[in-house]
C-alpha cells in the first residue's frame, strides 16, 4: 500500500504505539484485499459488546488506555453501537455481576480513549447520518448498509478492531464499498407486489441477502413505488446484510445511487422476480410452534416512531408472558416524556435502553428465564438466534404484542 | 486430491498443517458457533455438532454481522479456535478478525474450493505463497 507521509510517521511510531499498531492492523487488512492506499474517514462506529469481545478483548483494549492521553485518544468521531446490557435492569434480564463488570471496563476503557457512547445501531437516525459520497468506517451490518444504500455513503464493515483503528489514525484502507467499482450491482430483483409490516420488509431483504451470495455481491431491486420510509429500510437492510453479509443495496427510483435505473449499469443483468408467496414462505419457515415464551423488538434498536406505534398496540392490553422492547438511549427519554414508556410497562412490558438483545448474552439469559420460542418482527433477528438456542419466530409487530397477552402467536 | 495444491487470490498468517472441516457453508462466529464448548450450533448449519478446534475450516464465505471481528481473538485466548480458515469468497470482518487474532486465512480461488477438497483431509496452508496443498 502506498503510504502518504502522516501514514508513515504512524508506522515508524513517531506518533504513538496505539496508532503505531492501529496502522499495521489497517495496513494487513488492506493489503489482504489489495488495496492500493488509505482513505480519510469522518466518522467511526465500534461494534463491541462485551459477550463478542470476552475478557481477552476487554483486557485489550485496557491495555491501550495504559498509554499517554494524546497517544490514546482517537481523531475522529467515534461512537459506538449497542452495549451487552442496560444497567438500569441488568438483574431483570438475569445477567450476571461478571457481564456487568465487563461491560463497565469495556466502558470505561473507551471513555479514555475518547470515543463517545452512544451505544445505538440506528445512529442513522438518530446521531448523524453521512451524506453521499462521504468515507466512512462504521461497525454494524445494518448501520453500514443502511449508510451506504439510503444516505450513499461509503463503508465497508469495520469489526470492532477496525473501527477503532480508524478513529485512532482517521482513515481505512481503501477497497471494497470506497471504490466506484465495487458499488454496482451484480444482481438483480423484481418486485410486483409491496411489503406492509416492517416483518415483511425485513423477509424481503432476508430473501434477497440469501440470494444474493457474499458480501461483494450488490442487489438491485425494482418495483417499488414511493419511498417505503426509514424503519422499512431500516428492517429490509439489517435482514438483507445479516442473511447474506450483504453492505450495498439499490432500490430503483429510491436510493441515490439508482434513482434512474440507467444510473446503473444492470441492463445486463438477467431478473429475478420475488414472488409475496416466497417471502412469505421464508416468514412462515420460522413458525414451528404457536406457543410463545418471550416477545422481543430488537434488532435494529426501534426508532421514536417504532415504539410509538408499540405502545398504540399495547393500550389496554395486560400480557401473559414478557414482552422487551429495545431502543436507543436517544430514543428513550422521548419515549418517556411521551408516554409511550409508560404505557408499555403498564402492560407489562419492558423497554430497554442501549442495548441489542441478541449482543446481552442471549444463549444465557434463555437459560435463566426459560426463554426458547421467541416472536419478533425482526427478521434479522430471527437469522441469529436460532444459533443461541432459540426457537425464533417472525411475525408482525400486532401478532406479536398479541401473542404477549395470550402467550400463542396467531 | 492428494498432493494438489490451489492457489488464493488473498492470504495472510503464518504456515499452518491440520486436519480439516469442509462444507459448501457460511460461518459467522456469532451465528453458528458455541465458542464455549468449541463447536458448531447453527442446527441448520453443515457442520452442525463438530468441533472446531484446532481445525482448517473450509467454507464457501463469511455470514452475518461484525462479532466475529472480536471473537476470534477472544477465541484464541481461551485456545479453542480453528487452526485456520480457508473461504471461497471473504468479507471485511473475518479477515480484520484474522488479522487481529493473528489467524491464518485463505480466499478467493479459480474453483469452488469446498467441493475441492474433503472434509477430513490433512492440509497444509503456506500464506506467504498463497496456497493450501492436501496432504492426505
Amino acid at each position: 500500500m502506498k503510504l502518504n507521509a502522516e501514514e508513515q510517521a504512524m508506522l515508524a511510531g513517531e506518533l504513538g504505539p496505539v496508532r503505531q499498531a492501529a496502522i499495521a492492523h489497517q495496513i494487513k487488512v488492506g493489503e489482504f484485499f489489495g488495496a492500493a492506499d488509505m482513505v480519510p474517514v469522518s466518522q467511526s462506529h465500534i461494534m463491541a459488546d462485551t459477550e463478542s469481545l470476552g475478557e481477552a478483548g476487554v483486557e485489550w483494549l485496557e491495555s491501550l488506555t495504559k498509554n499517554g492521553g494524546k497517544e490514546r485518544v482517537v481523531r475522529i468521531p467515534t461512537i459506538t453501537d449497542p452495549r451487552g446490557t442496560d444497567f438500569n435492569k441488568a438483574k431483570q434480564l438475569g445477567q450476571t455481576d461478571q457481564m456487568i463488570s465487563l461491560e463497565r471496563r469495556a466502558i470505561a476503557a473507551f471513555v479514555k480513549m475518547g470515543v463517545s457512547m452512544t451505544d445505538t445501531c440506528i445512529n442513522y437516525q438518530t446521531i448523524m447520518a453521512p451524506g453521499f459520497g462521504e468515507h466512512v468506517a462504521f461497525g454494524d451490518t445494518g448501520v453500514v448498509i443502511y449508510s451506504n444504500s439510503i444516505c450513499g455513503a461509503r463503508s465497508n464493515f469495520e469489526g470492532g478492531p477496525s473501527a477503532l483503528a480508524a478513529g485512532q489514525t482517521g482513515r481505512t484502507p481503501r477497497y471494497g464499498f470506497h471504490l466506484d467499482q465495487h458499488r454496482q450491482p451484480g444482481r438483480r430483483f423484481r418486485i410486483n407486489w409491496r411489503p406492509q409490516t416492517l416483518n415483511e420488509w425485513g423477509a424481503l431483504g432476508g430473501f434477497i441477502g440469501k440470494h444474493s451470495g457474499n458480501y461483494w455481491e450488490v442487489p438491485v431491486l425494482e418495483g417499488v413505488e414511493g419511498n417505503p420510509g426509514s424503519d422499512s429500510l431500516k428492517h429490509f437492510g439489517a435482514a438483507m446484510a445479516s442473511f447474506g453479509s450483504t453492505a450495498l443495496f439499490h432500490m430503483v427510483g429510491i436510493t441515490p445511487e439508482a434513482i434512474r435505473a440507467q444510473d446503473l449499469n444492470m441492463a445486463h443483468l438477467p431478473v429475478r422476480t420475488i414472488e409475496r408467496a416466497e417471502v412469505m414462505a421464508l416468514q412462515g419457515s420460522y413458525r414451528v410452534t404457536d406457543e410463545v415464551d418471550v416477545v422481543v423488538f430488537s434488532a435494529p434498536q426501534l426508532s421514536l416512531l417504532e415504539i410509538r406505534d408499540l405502545a398504540a398496540l399495547c393500550e389496554d392490553r395486560k400480557f401473559k408472558i414478557p414482552l422487551l422492547a429495545v431502543t436507543s438511549p436517544q430514543v428513550k427519554p422521548d419515549a418517556d416524556r411521551m408516554g409511550y414508556t409508560e404505557t408499555i410497562e403498564s402492560a407489562g412490558g419492558t423497554v430497554f435502553a442501549g442495548m441489542c438483545f441478541y449482543q446481552s448474552y442471549a444463549r444465557e439469559i434463555a437459560e435463566v428465564n426459560g426463554w426458547k420460542r421467541l416472536a419478533t418482527n425482526s427478521a434479522k433477528m430471527v437469522n441469529i438466534l436460532g444459533g443461541y438456542g432459540y426457537t425464533p419466530m417472525l411475525a408482525s409487530m400486532e401478532e406479536c404484542v398479541a401473542a404477549a397477552e395470550t402467550g400463542r402467536l396467531a | 486430491m492428494t498432493g494438489k495444491i490451489f492457489t488464493a487470490r488473498h492470504a495472510m498468517g503464518q504456515q499452518v498443517e491440520a486436519e480439516c472441516l469442509s462444507a459448501n457453508d457460511g460461518f459467522s462466529a456469532r451465528y453458528d458457533l458455541n465458542r464455549l464448548e468449541g463447536r458448531f450450533s447453527r442446527p441448520a448449519h453443515k457442520l452442525f455438532g463438530q468441533s472446531y478446534h484446532g481445525k482448517i475450516l473450509v467454507l464457501d464465505t463469511a455470514k452475518g454481522g461484525v462479532a466475529s471481528a472480536w471473537m476470534l481473538y477472544e477465541m484464541k485466548s481461551r485456545n479453542l479456535y480453528p487452526a485456520a480458515i480457508v473461504f471461497n469468497t471473504v468479507n471485511p470482518i473475518l479477515a480484520q478478525g484474522a488479522a487481529h487474532a493473528g489467524i491464518t486465512m485463505l480466499a478467493g480461488f479459480d474453483v469452488n474450493i469446498t467441493e475441492a477438497i474433503a472434509s477430513g483431509s490433512r492440509l497444509r496452508i503456506d500464506p506467504a505463497h498463497k496456497t493450501v496443498q492436501v496432504l492426505d
